[in-house]
């Protein structure tokens, strides 16, 4: 309990940066929706057409209506230019705003449709005009309604609000995503409590103020919205009081456990040469490289194989060294990317299977597999099977598995010891091979390109010569063994590290 | 010569093919009470609400005080026309008092207290009416509310499309005979639409009877009692004929 409690005193700045999100994305749900419920209301065309568009958006699942905004804005910036931001506040916000559409506009509608046609008409006949009509007698007999929907909205904003923490935006989802990363079930928690009380004391805030329109009472409803803007208006103390820090280093982490902890790894080399950062958790592999290359994260660490594959598109395979010399000159011509260097550890994807198993069954390389693949099942991440490493190897081995499933990576080791899978697509730097007694499984035809770890300078962070000395020593710094330590240090079930204690562990280790 | 309170002429609604009100020519002086009536869909609600431009003409011209009401700006016109309907429409979300004073406060002027509680005298209100929601009120009471909102202006005009329609029979003789008061002390014009001929007889000075878009009678109610104006204004007039017939049999 008292982890708990920890955790969540832990999460004001969260906290305050969801409120923020969720009150803006409702907000701009609110400006778009009550003026195309006006003009929906003098016209059948636009009302079936609006309320579509607001039913068809919420078919998207939440989670890539997000995602979309990333490309969406970046081939906007051809349009208003390179300021534009493409990952973090703008696009959850448009993702968020889009979704509080449809409640509001339903509800208005709705209301407008079922005013009582004898008030309507003894409005036109007492000579209103149009925006007395509109002021004088729709607006007030539909407020209530209108809240309702409002209401609706502010609940599922601020739930899906937590996904934001996707695309880089600070939000109450980070502990969740960080928590199940490392199966940290108590922050997990600490984030889904947080996230529902919010939603909870929204709803009853909301709630008084509708029960105030529809009950004529002044206090109640002016109560409610003095409460709403208190509590927006402390949020933005909150974020904003302090002052905002101009040259910030934001730097970007993948979501899973080992790039939480490099992220903090560079964050506190960072912090110790004077510079304030900030995490951008979580982010998509495709996402994460391109946020760097449009400057929206300084620093990141990603891999040689993940760029070449990805980013490269190539599909021949080179040397290490020739690989890593070409990826530098690819990314100076294309992206500006600076490659600062190798960490000194690979994180590759391999195949893997229990020791047990292995030494039952005989299976140690990928072609022992090959042959009994149609009886076993293959687990991998979300995004393995569409990765063209799997695709390579697969068409390298002729792998034809009986079931391929996607896991969460931390679900993913579980489903291999509870026997749901026989053979996972690992990472080779996991702290659970160990743990877990696995085996990589051998690569001998060598389908699998190299996963050196490198880090990424935008090319702003790049030309920083502070922040190219506080990273320099980093390079070459950190060896397999040491990772696997730091990442079972937070991955484990008992005794968890966090990411910046296992960080600093993991300095020291390397004698930083 | 001054000109009528109001002419319609060659007025005419169509709704596609079908006709609604068909090139209705006629003039209504000053300080008259007229009743308008027909059976339903013969077009007088339609032919009524052209002149407070509810519903525009497909021909034709609606004069009021000498001007024709497509050149004046259509709030100014409304509020210049009392208008009472059946479905009395009072604003729920306003008290009594605001719902008399909501004319006046479109113009840009507020009504005092005791010119609202003078219009609920008029309407046989008590004045700690004002102060009350329309939803606490009985179906009576709130058209009495409706005169009173349709008066607050000063209108010269007053048109009414079935005020008593949905009210109890002892409450709508009530209200018949006040408004007729009510069109006597202010010296007003009234239109009165209905389809109950016995009402129309006993509140009007002229009775317009309609059918299929088409005045078919003009009469005052002493000449329709007394057998003019044709087949469909002579069978309406005999529906309250017969039923007093029958009831002076039962009395005997």
């Amino acid at each position: 309990m008292n982890g708990l409690w920890t955790a969540l005193m832990g999460l004001g700045d969260q906290l305050a940066a969801h409120v923020l999100l969720s009150a803006a994305a409702i907000a701009l749900g609110i400006a778009v929706a009550l003026p195309l419920a006006v003009w929906a209301s003098r016209s059948d065309k636009v009302a079936r057409a609006s309320l579509a568009f607001a039913s068809l958006v919420q078919t998207i699942p939440s989670l890539a209506l997000l995602a979309l905004f990333f490309p969406i804005l970046l081939s906007l910036r051809s349009v208003f230019g390179e300021g534009l931001p493409t990952l973090g506040f703008l696009p959850a916000l448009l993702a968020l705003s889009l979704y509080a559409l449809l409640p509001i506009l339903r509800n208005a509608v709705t209301a407008q449709a079922n005013l009582d046609p004898g008030v309507m008409e003894a409005a036109e006949g007492v000579g209103m005009s149009f925006r007395q009509r509109l002021l004088l007698v729709e607006a007030p007999l539909a407020a209530p309604y209108i809240m309702a929907g409002i209401r609706t909205a502010a609940v599922w904003t601020i739930g899906a609000a937590t996904l934001a923490t996707t695309i880089g935006q600070k939000s109450l989802g980070d502990p969740i995503f960080a928590g199940l990363q490392t199966q940290n079930w108590v922050l997990v928690l600490a984030g889904c409590i947080a996230s529902a009380g919010l939603a909870l004391v929204a709803d009853t805030l909301l709630g008084l103020i509708e029960r105030g329109f529809r009950e004529r009472r002044r206090g109640s409803w002016l109560g409610g919205l003095a409460a709403v803007a208190l509590g927006v208006g402390a949020a933005l103390f909150a974020q904003f009081g302090a002052g905002e820090d101009e040259d910030r280093i934001v730097i970007g982490a993948k979501g899973f456990s080992e790039q939480y902890i490099l992220a903090r790894l560079i964050g506190q080399r960072l912090e110790a040469a004077g510079f304030a950062v900030e995490y951008r958790d979580g982010l998509g592999s495709a996402v994460a490289h391109s946020a760097a290359a449009s400057g929206e994260v300084d620093v990141y660490v990603d891999y040689t194989g993940t760029i070449w594959a990805n980013q490269m598109k190539r599909e021949d395979k080179l040397p290490r060294g020739e690989m890593y010399d070409a990826i530098e000159e690819w990314e100076t011509e294309n992206t500006g990317l600076v490659l600062l260097g190798r960490l000194g550890f690979e994180n590759a994807y391999g195949l893997a299977t229990t020791q047990e198993r292995a030494n039952m069954t005989g299976l140690q390389s990928i072609e022992d597999v090959a042959r009994v693949a149609p009886q076993l099942t293959i687990g991998g991440d979300p995004e393995f099977f569409e990765r063209p490493e799997w695709i390579a190897v697969r068409d390298a081995y002729g792998l034809r598995f009986g079931e391929k499933r996607n896991f969460s990576p931390t679900f993913m080791y579980n489903a291999l010891r509870s026997g749901e899978a026989q053979v996972i697509g690992a990472y080779t730097s996991d702290g659970r091979i160990e743990a877990d007694n696995l085996t990589i499984l051998a690569d001998p035809k060598g389908a699998f390109p190299n996963y050196d770890a490198v880090i990424l300078l935008s090319p702003e962070a790049g030309r920083n010569s502070a922040v190219v000395e506080a990273l320099q020593p980093l390079v070459g710094a950190i060896d397999v063994a040491a990772m696997r330590e730091a990442n079972y240090s937070v991955d484990r079930e008992e005794d968890k590290l966090s990411f910046d204690e296992a960080a600093r562990r993991l300095a020291e280790r390397a004698g930083l | 010569m001054s000109s009528p309170a109001l002419a319609f002429q060659q007025l005419t609604k169509s709704y596609g093919a079908t006709g609604a009100v068909r090139g209705v020519s006629l003039e209504i002086p000053a300080g008259q009470f007229v009743a308008l009536v027909g059976a339903s869909g013969s077009g007088k609600s339609t032919l009524l609400k052209m002149v407070n431009r509810l519903v525009e003409p497909t021909e034709g011209r609606v004069m009021f005080e000498g001007e024709d009401v497509a050149d004046l700006p259509l709030a100014a016109l409304r509020r210049r026309i009392g208008y009472v309907f059946q479905s009395i429409g009072l604003f729920p979300h306003m008290t009594v008092g605001e719902n008399i004073a909501i004319g006046p406060r479109l113009a840009g002027e507020k009504l005092g207290e005791g010119r609202i509680a003078e219009l609920l005298d008029l309407v046989e209100l008590d004045r700690s009416m004002a102060g009350r929601m329309p939803d606490a009120l009985s179906g009576g009471q709130r058209q009495r509310v409706g005169v009173a909102r349709a008066l607050a202006a000063e209108p010269h005009l007053l048109l009414m499309d079935e005020p008593f329609g949905a009210l109890d029979p002892v409450t709508r003789d009530a209200l018949g005979e006040r408004v007729r008061g009510l069109h006597e002390e202010f010296g007003l014009t009234t239109v009165m639409v209905t389809h109950d001929m016995a009402e129309a007889l006993l509140l009007a000075d002229r009775v317009l009877v309609m059918d299929a878009g088409c005045i078919v009678a003009d009469e005052k109610p002493e000449a329709l009692v007394a057998g003019a104006g044709g087949e469909v204004a002579q069978a309406l007039v005999a529906v309250p004929r017969h039923q007093a017939e029958r009831l002076k049999e039962l009395g005997q």
